[in-house]
């Protein structure tokens, strides 16, 4: 398994508040390195939004992650960092949070599919 | 104007059939593009429909998986902490396999148990309940978006390779064969302009020896007529055997 780099299990990321984070470290996504980094960050009222930008960059440069979760709230506070990674992998992921209902007209892969689908299927 | 309108090629039979070999060549290749678009464009719009129900569904899937955090901390008190400072080594981790469609490779993600549960004791002392039904609706979610960022890896894929070859569609269908076919004409009418000036020029000969000939019928009919008369002369110098040497 250890022969070819695809076959090596990768990892998800979590940014997301603090309940989010809870949850999925729970679930078993979390883990952190031998550099001490961790693949999820948590977010509260305090951070600043170039810090989560950083920390996206980062988690997209890191070549063992392959899915990045973000909240919704959340990437809409970076939506341009977002929307400007285009690549497939790692796959940017926006679910609900606790205190967001989820929007489904702002997730930019929907967005990107507008036009090619009667509105009413996205509700 | 003139390198946009047709290939720069020497009118002549050899270009022609080029040009013809390379006309079919580019509608065998426009045929089989669209083919390719078209196959794309089936699986696109079946990832699309997928990915919507899967995002309604993982409204869902969270919404209760939100709900049983919630219940775990009202039986187990806040536990926030201990979990954020606890964490080792990921238990889920991601596989990803290639599937191919019309030779485009498309990533499929798949989750799976890799180690032990680093929260095995959580709850130990009261909610334990709680805290199960909690990672094991966690773990439902994070398999279910798992499942959403294959769908969504291969949406992106797919709608760069669909973008791609659609280009190279219309490319073939309104630059490059209609190019062909404005050589293939131009080689045709100055193969037909040659052909209409050989034989022009075939006649003109034809023309002009009828005339030399006319000529001399006439100025031997005037020779007889003077007397001198040209028919069976023999030459004293003719021996009547050719040359050995040369």
């Amino acid at each position: 398994m250890s022969l070819h780099s695809a076959g090596k299990g990768k990892l998800l990321a979590v940014i997301g508040d603090e309940d989010t984070c809870v949850g999925f470290l729970l679930g078993g996504v979390g883990e952190i390195n031998k550099h001490r980094h961790s693949n999820f960050m948590v977010v509260d009222k305090n951070t600043a939004v170039g810090e989560i930008e950083e920390t996206f960059k980062r988690f997209i440069k890191r070549d063992d992650i392959d899915i990045i979760l973000i909240n919704q709230n959340i990437a809409e506070m970076i939506r341009h960092v977002i929307d400007s990674h285009t690549q497939p992998i790692p796959s940017v992921l926006e679910i609900p949070s606790k205190d967001h209902p989820y929007d489904a007209s702002k997730d930019s892969i929907l967005r990107r599919a507008k036009g090619m689908f009667n509105p009413e299927d996205i509700h | 104007m003139s390198g946009k309108e047709k290939l720069a090629i020497f009118p002549s039979r050899g270009a022609q059939m080029l040009m013809k070999s390379r006309l079919a060549g580019a509608q065998k290749g426009h045929g089989l593009l669209k083919k390719k678009a078209d196959a794309l464009q089936m699986r696109f719009r079946m990832i699309l429909g997928k990915i919507i129900e899967t995002k309604t569904l993982m409204g869902e899937v969270m919404k209760e998986a939100a709900f049983s955090l919630a219940e775990a901390k009202f039986a187990t008190g806040d536990f926030n902490q201990v979990v954020l400072q606890n964490v080792t080594k990921a238990q889920i981790k991601i596989r990803s396999k290639k599937d191919n469609v019309a030779g485009v490779n498309l990533p499929v993600f798949e989750s799976y148990q890799d180690g032990t549960d680093t929260y095995e004791l959580a709850g130990l002392a009261r909610g334990g309940q709680q805290l199960s039904k909690l990672k094991k609706n966690y773990q439902k979610a994070v398999t279910l978006l798992v499942e959403l960022a294959s769908l969504q890896t291969s949406f992106v894929t797919l709608d760069e390779v669909i973008k791609i070859t659609n280009r190279r569609v219309n490319a073939i269908e309104h630059v490059i064969i209609p190019r062909i076919e404005r050589t293939l004409q131009y080689i045709i009418s100055e193969l037909d302009e040659l052909e209409r000036e050989e034989f022009y020029r075939l006649k003109k000969i034809q023309d002009k020896k009828k005339q030399a000939k006319a000529k001399a019928e006439a100025r031997r009919l005037e020779m007889r007529a003077l007397g001198t008369d040209d028919r069976d002369v023999a030459n004293m110098l003719d021996e009547g055997d050719d040359d050995i040497l040369f």
